[in-house]
């Protein structure tokens, strides 16, 4: 399929969406006529870059020699729209920081809409502006995308999918495998934030709060990071199940006991509150601007400082170290005693009292 | 955050704590009885603390895990009807019922929906009139004068299409069955804070004078276990049998008069079911004749729960009545877990079992002798 394009004209923020709808339609998802005019007019502007220009069924890509990270992730956040965000800029740090984690620095990013029929073209308008900013604040383009529609009911009003690649410097290895015992475990900012925030405008629960979304590219954080300590063990972000569900997913990996100083786990008071009204443990919900760092126990002064230098990590600390053992994680309560982690059985629900 | 750190405070813990041992002259076995109390002291490892001299038991007072299987099979079957919402509180959607949990039924196609406030289903079905609204509506003294403000507002609108599922349970019913018990190993009960908030704590008296066992209604931070603790092993020490209020920051003799007049024009005490314990005299309250057209029961007659059989290997009723510790249930962490739970205390996080099971200490529990 090959539409001609114009830059120049496609780029003019005054181009008129398709006409007879203000609403995403199922011939939207045709492929041609709508189809076209949708991408042409409303996402083109928004999202496009020299590779998707060239209108292939794929993007081709020059490699270096080397290793390339790779990963996808799919959005379907409800609402589309909370405090500090929204379903487009989590879609592009979400796969950024993934590739962030994996040490690689971004080469190219891809983009999945399935959009549900009825969705108000003005909010697609909104969400594309936001994903084409994120992307070009990242300095990546998207290469190549797909668009599809469902019918009403199908679809929560839009779902969006990210992959994206890489390159990984030599020496870099940040799997969960490396993490030793005697790691020290750090991480860059306070936790919950986003997982709050979504949760305080979801119109059934109904609080008012301050709370804003963590969402934000760590790829900064990381290269500053690495470069005052290439040998980190490994790297995580802990979205959806939080800095808990992450430990325990390492703790396994590593076969290691993970041990967490309740006393130094940071969490503004906003959050801090709506979990005590919501009976909700900020361990366990979702940031998206955050990492967790293990390094050995010699380097985590250096490793602190050069987070703590860059803007997104000025509230890092460190969580606890690693120690030998069964795989498990380990709390040091503020009482001083010592127990279990548990990991909760499905997605944070609040509590009957 | 201030009235919720003071009583963190780790140093006011440990003082409070060395207060409990150096005042126990032997070791003592205390209950708590809310769930939110259990869910705090194994979070904080306030057992560790005191275990030298008390012995902590976890209540039954977990209003999800106490609710009959029965109840739970007719929400289900309500579920299956067609015209029917069923609303609940979110961890009420998770424990299983015969035949699975609500969120089953709702992945199966069924209209089900967490609320936060039995009030937002109220209004969801003044809002959707189509519908039948169904509130399954759990919980001790503390969540029951909320779910009878939504029949009452649900009333004076005229809304013909809200219902209420009610399985409300009662505290001192509970304490009177563990007071009695033959084999009885509680010598004194904290009493959940929240709950006396709302009823005040006279409900204690004759069971504290009858049985001889100091009550304490207690808070639900550390600071204030401990000092509910701390004033229980004084009683006990002194062979006394009182009332005593720790958490006055919250609780009047009296409780809440506004709250307890809602609840006595609504619902009505009644014997109820406990699930792992059996029917309670006056165990629960139920709707009241006045408030027939709200009551799921009522108005849905031909919709019933199964109630299919409690596993034969489940020993709730005894953990429920402070007889066994969940660890001494030979079923425990083997055949029976949070993912597998045999019976009522493992079905919720804060059921007695399930909070053993996730907040275990990492070392082998070793008790004094």
């Amino acid at each position: 399929m090959s539409h001609a394009y114009d830059p120049e004209r496609l780029a003019s923020p005054s181009c008129p969406l398709p006409a007879g709808s203000d609403r995403v339609t199922l011939s939207h998802g045709a492929g041609a006529g709508a189809s076209a005019r949708l991408f042409d007019e409303l996402l083109w502007p928004r999202l496009g870059s020299e590779l998707l220009g060239a209108r292939h069924d794929g993007a081709v890509l020059p490699v270096d020699r080397g290793r390339l990270a790779f990963t996808t992730d799919t959005f379907v956040v409800s609402p589309l729209f909370f405090p500090g965000g929204d379903i487009g800029r989590l879609a592009v740090h979400g796969t950024l920081n993934d590739l962030a984690m994996c040490g690689a620095r971004p080469l190219a990013l891809s983009c999945g809409l399935v959009l549900e029929e009825g969705l108000p073209l003005a909010t697609l308008e909104r969400i594309a502006d936001s994903l084409g900013q994120a992307a070009r604040a990242a300095g990546v383009p998207f290469a190549t995308g797909d668009t599809k529609v469902v019918e009403r009911g199908k679809g929560d009003g839009l779902f969006v999918n990210t992959a994206g690649i890489g390159a990984v410097p030599d020496g870099r290895d940040l799997r969960p495998a490396r993490v030793q015992p005697g790691d020290a475990i750090l991480v860059s900012g306070s936790l919950g934030c986003h997982g709050a925030a979504v949760l305080s405008v979801r119109e059934d629960l109904g609080f008012e709060s301050e709370i804003v979304s963590d969402t934000e590219n760590l790829t900064g954080l990381v290269e500053d990071l690495l470069e005052a300590v290439p040998g980190a063990h490994c790297l995580r972000d802990p979205t959806r199940g939080g800095v808990g569900a992450a430990l325990h997913e390492i703790a396994a990996v590593a076969g290691l006991e993970i041990g967490l100083d309740e006393a130094a786990v940071p969490v503004d008071e906003p959050v801090a509150a709506a979990c005590e009204l919501l009976g909700l443990d900020p361990l366990f919900l979702a940031c998206e601007g955050r990492a967790l760092v293990f390094v050995a126990e010699s380097e985590a002064t250096r490793a602190l400082a050069a987070l703590r230098a860059h803007p997104l990590g000025r509230g890092a600390v460190r969580l606890g170290q690693v120690a030998a053992g069964s795989a498990r994680v380990v709390m040091q309560t503020r009482m001083g005693t010592r127990r279990l982690l548990p990991l909760p059985a499905g997605e944070p629900l609040p509590r009957i009292c | 955050m201030r009235f919720v750190d003071e009583y963190r405070d780790p140093d006011l813990a440990r003082r409070l704590a060395d207060a409990v041992l150096a005042r126990a002259s032997r070791r003592w076995t205390v209950m708590e009885v809310c769930g939110g109390q259990t869910h705090a002291i194994l979070a904080s490892g306030l057992d560790a603390l005191v275990r030298e001299r008390v012995e902590l038991l976890h209540g039954p007072g977990c209003p999800v895990c106490v609710t009959p299987l029965e109840t739970l099979d007719r929400a289900q079957a309500l579920v299956e009807r067609p015209d029917v919402t069923l609303c609940s509180f979110g961890d009420m959607l998770r424990v299983p019922g015969s035949h699975g949990d609500l969120f089953g039924a709702r992945a199966r196609g069924g209209d089900v929906r967490v609320v936060y406030s039995p009030l937002d289903a109220a209004r969801l079905a003044a809002r959707e009139p189509a519908r039948r609204v169904v509130f399954l509506a759990v919980g001790f003294e503390t969540t029951a004068p909320a779910v009878a403000a939504a029949a009452r507002w649900a009333r004076k609108q005229g809304l013909a299409n809200f219902q209420l599922l009610v399985s409300h349970v009662r505290v001192p019913p509970a304490l009177e069955a563990i007071a009695s018990a033959p084999d009885r190993r509680v010598d004194a009960f904290l009493a959940a804070g929240h709950v006396c908030t709302v009823m005040g704590t006279q409900e204690y008296e004759p069971i504290a004078a009858r049985h001889r066992m100091p009550i304490v209604a207690t808070g639900f931070e550390p600071a204030d276990i401990l000092q509910g603790l701390l004033q229980a092993v004084d009683q006990l020490e002194r062979g006394a049998a009182e009332v005593e209020i720790q958490y006055r920051r919250a609780v009047r003799p009296e409780g809440n008069p506004a709250a307890r007049a809602l609840l006595e024009e609504v619902f009505e005490v009644a014997d109820r079911p406990w699930r792992g314990i059996g029917t309670l005299p006056g165990g629960g309250l139920r709707l009241r004749g006045s408030y027939a057209a709200f009551d799921a029961e009522r108005v849905f007659p031909e919709v019933t729960g199964a109630g299919a059989a409690e596993s034969p290997d489940c020993r709730a009723d005894a953990v429920l009545r402070g007889i066994l510790r969940p660890p001494e249930c030979p079923e425990f962490g083997r055949a029976c877990t949070p993912d597998h739970p045999l019976g009522a205390p493992m079905v919720s996080a804060e059921g007695a079992c399930a909070a053993y099971f996730a907040y275990r200490a990492p070392e082998p529990e070793e008790d004094p002798p």
